[in-house]
């Protein structure tokens, strides 16, 4: 239980990503609702996110070096434009799925088995 | 005009119009009127256009070049005969027209050699052959129209149905013209030997005319085979020549400042030093050099520089010369052309393809086989005559002599009309040759000119009778005097001549002037030489066979009773485009050997007359004793006299003879067949040199092919065969193999890739939650994987 016990430190970010990261791919693999795997994406994208923020500590930087220091920050703001392009393009599947099923149950969908 | 300027201009045209005629009927001839009747015109308009350009030639030549000497000289006595030549030899006009090429001092070129025998016989054959083309015009009219010929038969046995090929007549006509004047005109040996070839070829189409009659074909190779073993002997002598003398030119070349820049061939032969004349032919440098290769070779070796060895060579040049050495080659030179007259000239041994050369139509006959291009031979002969050794004329004599005793012989028991012309066209071939090589060079020629216009008429004269009765056999005619009057009287002219008729001593037709002036320079020639005596006596009973066999023809023909009723109901006269050639011909047959003033056809003929036989010829190494009496000593009475009378003798006891047999019928000549059963048969069988050629050479040339065609079937067919078949096992076993292996190899690859796509597919079960699971546990496992070999891949350095 040391980490209770240690000031609040990347340890912690990691496991709250972590967390974050199993529950987005529970949610994915139990999920029927196509909009329920499409959260569960979304929590698994941000939890990579937290991972990211979290390595871009100062606390894990070598002394000295004259880097901005922002790369990690930088790499989620873009993993949430992706987010969002995917979602966009995912929500669009999702409607064009329930045009022809009636139903976003993600069961039902076989059409690409070999 | 000066002749030198305008003879090469108008016998060059007069040449060169038959090819253009030919040309155009090659390009344009079916097309020509209904069934190609204008291809007669042209071709008959283009010789006629050439002989009025001859004609112009020879009026031009006569201008400059008066014959008032020669005809002075025959009227003078002994004295002055002994004295001089007769005549002023007239200077040769000779050039080029075109250079094709050279190489070193070899010139190929299209040249010119003109003098009065050139000017004269392009008139003779230029009107012969205008005579011809007329005639054909009636005689070929049946080719007009789609013929059925009942000689040729398909496989099935019909008669050959054709189109008519009237202007394929005229296009070789055509064609023959022009390469008979071409050799005629040629200034050098080569291009003698080109246009040689290209008459020969002519011959070869015309008599296989009938091309579907397999005695035509067979009796065309024949003609162009024997001829090609004559061409044989001239392209060895050609190379002689070339070798001997570095020029095929006749006249010497000259540059345009009219300077000699090489020597031609007669003036290599008889050098300007001797004035051109002398007893026997000079060896030229070059084949004296020949001969001496060894001697020359060592003095190579030891002179010290080049320019004293050329120097020694020409010092010792007139000692070899002396000794003989090249005189050999220069013989050969001579035989070896003469060969060539041999094989076209239809002399012995190489006289059987004539006879049976009359399987062309009767027009060819005349022109070609009879009256022109048999005599290019002879011709030849006379141009080439300063090249001649003393021992080559006397073989020149001797085949000649040998040739008109045997065609003569034949021509007696001969039953085809065609086949007696034919017989007796060789025989008087022979008696030219005979002539030419006795040294009658102006006899010779002179016969040459009579006999194409009597032989002409008489072979035109046996086609209208042909035409008439549809026969070549005489035992199936008789009597036709009645029926077609012109063509009787017209052979009966061409008879008269050809027997030498006339009052002896005062005048006579063409026949008796130029087998006079032969006969009595032969008996010139056994005074002289006794041992060569019997050239006469032969040459002397051929004229008593001529006259006989000639009569036969003409009394079975027309005279008597007919002896096959069809064949005289069906006859009729020709007409008339036929029968005045005739008229024309009968008339140039009587008067061709006359003289008209001053002109004559041996004193134009005088003119050429190559110098050294204007003296006596002798000298040569083989028979030293040999002396060729110069030409007008023949012309002594004391000859003349004697030689007439016997010759008329002869001749009146032919004809009477002929007469007795076949005229009044007071012998039976089926008495006398039985009597001489044996001789008639060696005869009629034409002393057997058929058979004897079949047996010596044909089926040994049979024999042989048979036995390689054999070998090949057999030997070389069945070697390429097992090899086929082998290389055939061979790729079946190669075959199997690929089936089997490589094939195997590649479908059982296939086949598995096939099953583990067919298992993994499986795995695609299109469910979007499976599908997150195998990646959740994948990854998992990734991960479990990494961190148990972590340790060992990285961790321990």
């Amino acid at each position: 239980m040391e980490l209770l016990s240690i000031p609040v430190g990347v340890a912690h970010y990691l496991v709250v990503g972590a967390v974050l990261f199993v529950c987005g791919v529970i949610c994915m693999a139990t999920k029927r609702n196509g909009l329920g795997v499409l959260m569960g994406i979304e929590l698994v994208l941000n939890g990579a996110n937290l991972n990211f923020v979290a390595f871009a500590s100062p606390m894990l930087r070598a002394e000295g070096g004259n880097a901005l220091g922002l790369d990690g920050q930088i790499i989620a703001l873009f993993v949430i434009v992706l987010a969002a392009a995917e979602a966009a393009v995912a929500l669009a599947i999702a409607m064009n799925y329930y045009n022809n099923f009636v139903t976003i149950d993600v069961d039902r969908a076989d059409e690409l088995k070999g | 005009m000066e002749p030198s300027h305008i003879l090469p201009l108008l016998l060059g045209l007069a040449w060169l119009l038959p090819l253009a005629s030919f040309t155009l009927i090659v390009l344009w001839g079916p097309r020509m009127g209904r069934g190609g009747r204008y291809a007669g015109y042209v071709a008959t308009g283009a010789i006629a256009l050439a002989c009025l350009l001859s004609l112009t030639a020879l009026g031009d030549w006569l201008v400059y070049h008066p014959v008032a000497s020669a005809a002075d000289a025959g009227e003078h006595g002994p004295a002055m005969l002994h004295s001089a030549p007769a005549a002023e030899t007239v200077a040769p006009v000779s050039g080029d027209w075109y250079l094709l090429a050279r190489f070193g001092s070899l010139r190929l070129s299209i040249g010119y050699y003109i003098d009065a025998l050139t000017v004269a016989m392009f008139v003779m054959v230029t009107f012969i052959a205008t005579c011809i083309h007329v005639y054909s015009y009636g005689y070929m009219h049946e080719e007009l129209h789609e013929v059925t010929d009942p000689l040729a038969r398909t496989a099935d046995g019909q008669p050959v149905k054709r189109r008519g090929r009237f202007h394929r007549f005229y296009q070789f006509l055509s064609l023959f013209c022009f390469s008979m004047l071409g050799l005629v005109v040629a200034g050098n040996i080569l291009m003698v030997f080109l246009f040689w070839e290209l008459v020969g070829i002519c011959s070869y189409f015309l008599i296989g005319f009938y091309i579907e009659r397999r005695s035509a074909s067979n009796a065309a190779n024949k003609a162009f085979i024997v001829n090609r073993v004559g061409d044989f002997g001239m392209i060895v002598g050609l190379m002689a020549v070339w070798t001997g003398m570095g020029t095929f030119s006749f006249g010497d070349v000259k540059n345009e400042a009219g300077l000699v820049t090489q020597a031609g061939i007669f003036s290599q032969v008889r050098p300007v030093l001797h004035d051109h004349a002398l007893a026997a032919p000079t060896v030229p440098d070059g084949m004296v050099k020949q001969a001496a290769r060894g001697q020359i070779a060592e003095i190579v070796r030891e002179a010290p520089s080049d320019a004293a060895c050329t120097a020694q060579i020409a010092a010792k040049l007139p000692a070899w010369r002396t000794l003989g050495y090249g005189y050999w080659l220069l013989v050969i030179a001579g035989l070896g052309i003469f060969c060539g007259c041999v094989g076209k000239s239809a002399q012995f041994p190489l006289h059987v393809w004539l006879p049976d050369a009359m399987e062309g139509p009767t027009p060819v006959s005349a022109l070609i086989h009879a009256a022109t291009m048999v005599a290019a031979g002879v011709y030849l002969v006379g141009r080439f005559y300063p090249v001649f050794a003393p021992e080559v004329l006397l073989v020149i004599a001797y085949t000649g002599c040998i040739t008109l005793f045997i065609a003569a012989t034949i021509a007696i028991t001969a039953t085809d009309i065609k086949r007696v012309l034919a017989y007796s066209t060789v025989s008087q071939l022979g008696y030219m040759m005979l002539s030419l090589g006795a040294g009658g060079w102006v006899a010779g020629l002179f016969h040459l000119f009579t006999h194409a216009f009597f032989k002409a008429l008489l072979f035109l004269g046996s086609g209208s009778v042909i035409h008439a009765t549809g026969t070549n056999e005489m035992p199936r005619m008789g009597g036709l005097w009645k029926k077609m009057p012109w063509t009787a009287a017209t052979m009966l002219v061409g008879c008269l001549a050809i027997s030498g008729a006339g009052i002896p001593l005062v005048v006579g037709l063409s026949g008796y002037y130029s087998k006079d002036r032969m006969i009595s320079q032969l008996q010139l020639l056994r005074i002289a030489n006794p041992v060569h005596g019997w050239l006469f006596y032969v040459a002397a009973a051929g004229a008593a066979i001529t006259t006989f066999y000639m009569f036969r023809l003409w009394y079975l023909t027309f005279v008597g009773e007919p002896r096959d009723t069809h064949v005289y109901e069906h006859a009729h006269e020709s007409p008339k485009v036929m029968y005045v050639p005739l008229v024309v011909l009968a008339v140039m047959a009587a008067v061709s050997g006359g003289s008209l003033g001053k002109f004559s056809l041996p004193n134009l003929l005088e003119q050429a007359r190559p110098v050294p036989a204007a003296n006596d010829i002798g000298g040569g190494l083989l028979w030293p004793s040999l002396v060729i009496k110069a030409e007008h000593l023949s012309e002594d009475p004391e000859i003349e006299v004697p030689v007439t009378f016997i010759t008329f003798a002869l001749a009146s006891a032919g004809f009477v003879l002929a007469t007795m047999f076949y005229g009044v019928k007071s012998s039976d000549p089926e008495e006398a067949r039985r009597q001489f059963s044996r001789i008639h048969q060696f005869l009629y069988h034409k002393w057997w040199f058929d058979e004897l050629y079949q047996l010596a050479f044909v089926r040994p040339v049979m024999f042989v092919s048979r036995l390689t065609a054999d070998l090949d079937r057999k030997g070389i067919d069945g070697l390429a065969d097992s090899l086929a078949r082998w290389t055939t096992a061979v790729s079946s076993a190669d075959d199997w193999i690929d089936r089997i292996f490589v094939d195997g190899l590649v479908n059982g690859i296939a086949r598995w890739s096939y099953g583990i796509g067919l298992w993994l597919r499986n795995l695609q079960t299109g469910n979007l939650r499976q599908y997150v699971m195998f990646i959740v546990v994948g990854t998992v496992a990734l991960f479990v994987l990494v961190s148990l070999y972590w340790n060992f891949a990285f961790a321990s350095p």
